[in-house]
């Protein structure tokens, strides 16, 4: 089967410093693949790059077949099938939990009103929230406010869902309601690929674990082996540090 | 020390018709220099160095020579090099608002520039343009910030004005400089002038702080 994202020999760097070195992955529709990898290791660099937040400088990225590099490509076009969740949650401040979820659908796909308020309304009782809908971002705990996000990014309806370390900015007792959405979302069969540093959703939860290092993926692997028997002494050496 | 209030109600219809001129010419300019100001506020964030060198050159020159001097060469050499003469009314407002201007775009570029970047990913990753972006997410949030700042100018702008009499341009100052020259005081015309600059600042900066609670 085709992938649904085909990453091809990607270079990026900013500047002089090389972040990315020739990355390839392929992704297929419904798997889950989770990045790990020490700070700086270019491992959200390389998430950026899969919606274009970051340009890459080299090579390709292909999702459902089209280039995201090839001038023809309108990248609002692809940005709508791929949702983004932020590590700082982004919501935006102005406006309430529930006009946050409806704005895209309502701008970028042209909804009409109340159907993007129907659909808000699922997405915020799906992450436990309807009771927020009225309230503005800034009354949200963190962990609420990383579900709404979610939520929002949900309302386009995309085929691949992207989070940048969705749990890192949060106080440890709201870790496990953000993990459990996204649990939820993976057992639905979303294409997800999640930069994170929690060990135990990568290995309970991830198809796949890609262990990122200075720009390069050194390892990948199913979760029982990558965490089991790392063929890597870099591998082996951060997973002491980190489990 | 006398106090001729006579001399002051012999003058205040033409104080009256120089304060109108007043508020006449810092609304325009206001406007005027507002709508330019965030088309070069724009231009100074343009990615490429050649398309902001222009605007970043025309902030400076504007912030960094005098209004005194800037009224002079508008009057005494812009208008008539288009006009065929001098215009006290067209130089006025010209002047005040290309002046203006270049702090307005000063005031936008640090509005839109002090929102986080990750209002604009966030709504970039949802698959708005790059316009959408800037008209739900980012100017709504800056023009919240910027609202002080241009409260600020304006009331700049408006004491600036008196500037004008100068180019005999009919405003408040100007009628202030004629009264003392009839009666030979100063007292009496220049108290006056500051009382009307004073109620115009102090109405203007009461409007902007209940402008302020509503945004």
């Amino acid at each position: 089967m085709e992938p649904i994202i085909s990453v091809k020999h990607l270079h990026k760097s900013f500047g002089a410093h090389k972040v990315l070195t020739d990355i390839s992955v392929d992704i297929h529709s419904r798997e889950v693949v989770v990045v790990i990898g020490p700070s700086g290791s270019g491992k959200s660099t390389f998430l950026r790059c899969l919606n274009l937040l970051e340009q890459p400088q080299e090579g390709d990225i292909i999702i459902e077949g089209t280039s995201l590099m090839a001038k023809s490509t309108r990248i609002n076009d692809i940005r709508t099938e791929v949702g983004m969740v932020f590590q700082q949650f982004n919501l935006f401040p102005h406006k309430k939990v529930i006009e946050n979820i409806m704005l895209a659908p309502m701008q970028v796909r042209k909804w009409p009103a109340d159907k993007a308020r129907q659909k808000a309304l699922e997405l915020l009782q799906k992450v436990g929230l309807s009771e927020k809908a009225e309230m503005y971002p800034a009354s949200l705990s963190g962990g609420q406010a990383q579900r709404v996000a979610i939520a929002r990014a949900l309302a386009m309806e995309p085929k691949i869902m992207l989070f940048d370390e969705p749990t890192s900015a949060l106080d440890p007792e709201m870790v496990g309601e953000v993990l459990a959405v996204m649990k939820d979302l993976a057992s639905e069969g979303m294409t997800m690929v999640v930069v994170t540093h929690e060990m135990g959703f990568a290995r309970e939860v991830g198809d796949r674990v890609l262990f990122m290092e200075q720009g390069i993926v050194v390892e990948q692997g199913v979760p029982e082996q990558l965490f089991g028997n790392p063929s890597h002494e870099r591998t082996r050496e951060f997973l002491s540090k980190v489990l | 020390m006398d106090f001729r209030f006579d001399i002051i109600v012999h003058y205040l219809p033409v104080l009256l018709k120089g304060t109108l001129f007043t508020i006449g010419v810092s609304l325009v300019s206001i406007l005027c220099g507002s709508i330019l100001g965030l088309v070069i506020g724009f231009g100074k964030m343009a990615p490429r160095w050649y398309f902001r060198w222009p605007f970043h050159a025309y902030i400076n020159i504007f912030r960094g020579t005098p209004l005194y001097v800037q009224i002079l060469i508008v009057h005494f050499g812009l208008i008539p090099l288009f006009y065929g003469k001098t215009y006290a009314l067209m130089s006025a407002f010209v002047a005040l608002s290309l002046n203006s201007a270049a702090y307005s775009a000063e005031i936008f570029r640090a509005g839109i520039q002090s929102i986080d970047p990750g209002q604009r990913e966030a709504a970039l990753s949802l698959g708005m343009t790059k316009l959408q972006a800037m008209r739900f997410i980012i100017l709504p949030q800056a023009i919240k910030r910027m609202v002080p700042a241009f409260g600020n100018e304006f009331i700049v702008l408006v004491k600036d004005s008196s500037l004008l009499a100068l180019i005999a341009a009919p405003e408040i100052m100007y009628w202030s400089n004629t009264m003392k020259g009839q009666y030979l005081r100063i007292w009496e015309p220049y108290l006056t002038a500051a009382l009307i600059y004073f109620i115009l600042t102090y109405s203007l900066s009461k409007l902007l702080n209940y402008i302020e609670r509503k945004v």
